[in-house]
């Protein structure tokens, strides 16, 4: 990450600054009353700057959220979303797997480890709150959620489904 | 109780005040120029005299005075303070010499005393934070590397005007030098007995007041304020830094919903202290006194933007920032008039209310408009020179 100056406006808020890879010298100006201003400096008169635009505090969260996207969309990839203390995973389940071909009763996922299924995920599309007599075909994956030490164990389960049914069971 | 009378005059003030500051938001300009005007036109001598209303707008006035210095502090936590003074202290010593001399002197050449000329020298002093603010905002200068100096400065200017303010009230009472200086030491020990307690307990005064309701903090604050304020007054050091001092205290979200809550009261209250201002002011003294403060707006503006300029260059910006910093720097405005009122007030020299209010009027509209004029220039410049290019 680039090197961001900080310069402070007394009475104002405070105006940060950095140097692009393409070498524009961009700032953001923080008013106190919550607003920020995007101004880029000049090449040639480097005290100049130009307002690119002027954000309120509603929008300077939205860019800001737009211009993270991809690491948005990475976060979500993983699916393992913390909401006070629940925990989001996502199972995969192989052709191997001893739950392949049989219903999500049968996995008895939550009795065994507190987790609920929430999801499953099949040929690119979503089930959400599926029945307990839903049968889980090869190449799903399941969302599940419960406590995060819940969801780990579910996990392992399915990695090494062979040992675990015969431990959990 | 008042008659209808009073209400129908009070009305007709605000009125006033409200066509007023929305002439001064349609052009992008500060509304004191217009608020001083108005109070010419309604004060003693004007053209619709008040009767019973007047009062009350002085009351309104004095409330003003407090609130305006109250803000003011409220925008610098103590830290900003400590920090501009620590590393423009240099600059701030140009400005304060460049700037008191033209009043100052002018106040001696026209063969006033002592005192009514050093009012005179802190009124060609201060610059208006208020209307450079707002300057540098509408010309999108905010994002400038010489806008910081230029904040800067204003920073100190309003910190020598704590300390300015205090010492003038005290001069003002007067008695013998021993009682003066007595004075003098009570007033820096009171100064700086607060901003250690502000500095210190600021956060705690501000969790203590800060309430979820506004009702419940905006009373609080006021309670905090006008107590400050009366204190200090009471030790003859000005309930206008008292209120300044009080604003420092208060810091986070104590500060930042005080900020929105008390703003527009403000507004109010300032509006109707400008207007009192002027009320004091007898228009048939304005063409005598005009040649004098068109000549002093002329040097204050000079000196101003030359001070502008060095800290400029001491901070190694270039010829064109350099330019805006100089012309950023010449409004007067709101300050020059508290310190005008407290003189007005003290009625030390007669000449000096026509006097101060066609300085402040001339540089209030001056300053924003050679802004605007050398953003165009600087503009197209660039575009000039892209052209050759």
């Amino acid at each position: 990450m680039a090197v961001v100056k900080e310069v402070a406006l007394p009475g104002i808020g405070v105006r940060y600054e950095f140097v692009t890879q393409e070498g524009n010298r961009v700032g953001v100006v923080h008013h106190r009353s919550g607003v920020r201003e995007l101004v880029l400096f000049e090449r040639e008169d480097p005290d100049t700057s130009h307002d690119l635009l002027r954000l309120g505090p509603e929008d300077g969260r939205t860019l800001a959220e737009l211009l993270g996207v991809s690491q948005v969309a990475k976060e979500l990839a993983e699916l393992e979303q913390d909401v006070e203390g629940l925990a989001v995973d996502r199972l995969p389940l192989a052709g191997g797997s001893p739950f392949a071909a049989r219903t999500i009763g049968d996995t008895g996922a939550r009795t065994r480890t507190g987790v609920s299924i929430v999801a499953v995920l099949r040929d690119g599309s979503a089930l959400p709150a599926p029945a307990r007599r839903l049968s889980s075909g090869q190449g799903t994956s399941s969302s599940s959620s419960g406590r995060r030490g819940g969801s780990r164990s579910s996990r392992s389960c399915s990695a090494r489904a062979e040992r675990c049914t015969t431990r959990c069971s | 109780m008042h008659d209808s009378l009073f209400l129908i005059e009070l009305g007709g003030v605000v009125l006033l005040l409200a066509v007023l500051s929305r002439i001064a938001v349609r052009f992008g300009f500060s509304p004191i120029p217009l608020y001083l005007l108005a109070g010419l036109a309604f004060g003693q001598g004007g053209v619709v005299p008040l009767v019973t209303a007047d009062e009350f707008i002085a009351a309104g006035a004095e409330i003003g005075l407090i609130l305006l210095l109250f803000t003011l502090g409220l925008e610098y936590s103590a830290r900003e303070l400590v920090d501009a003074l620590r590393s423009n202290r240099f600059m701030g010593g140009i400005d304060l010499l460049a700037n008191v001399a033209p009043g100052f002197a002018a106040g001696v050449l026209l063969g006033w005393a002592i005192l009514p000329a050093v009012f005179l020298g802190g009124i060609t002093y201060i610059s208006s934070s208020g209307v450079i603010a707002r300057t540098l905002d509408d010309l999108g200068w905010m994002g400038n590397r010489e806008t910081p100096i230029v904040l800067a400065i204003l920073v100190l200017e309003d910190l020598v005007m704590a300390g300015f303010l205090p010492l003038v009230t005290l001069l003002q009472v007067g008695g013998g030098t021993a009682k003066v200086v007595f004075s003098v030491g009570v007033a820096a020990l009171l100064v700086v007995v607060v901003l250690a307690v502000a500095a210190r307990y600021g956060p705690a005064i501000s969790r203590a007041v800060f309430s979820h309701s506004d009702e419940a903090l905006l009373f609080g604050i006021l309670a905090v304020l006008l107590l400050t304020a009366g204190a200090t007054q009471a030790l003859n050091v000005s309930a206008a830094v008292g209120a300044f001092l009080a604003g420092i205290a208060f810091s986070g979200p104590a500060a930042d919903r005080a900020r929105s809550l008390l703003v527009p009261l403000r507004s109010v209250f300032a509006g109707t202290f400008f207007l009192f201002f002027g009320f004091q002011v007898d228009p048939g003294t304005i063409p005598q006194a005009l040649p004098a403060a068109a000549a002093l707006a002329v040097v204050g503006g000079v000196t101003k933007a030359f001070t502008g300029w060095l800290a400029g260059r001491r901070a190694g910006i270039g010829p064109r920032g350099r330019t805006r910093a100089a012309v950023g720097l010449i409004a007067r405005g709101e300050f020059s008039i508290v310190i005008a009122g407290i003189a007005v007030a003290s009625g030390a020299e007669p000449d000096l209310g026509p006097l101060a209010a066609v300085y402040v009027l001339l540089l209030a509209i001056a300053g924003p408009v050679l802004a605007r004029v050398v953003d165009r220039r600087i503009a197209t410049a660039r575009a000039r020179a892209a052209e050759d290019r």
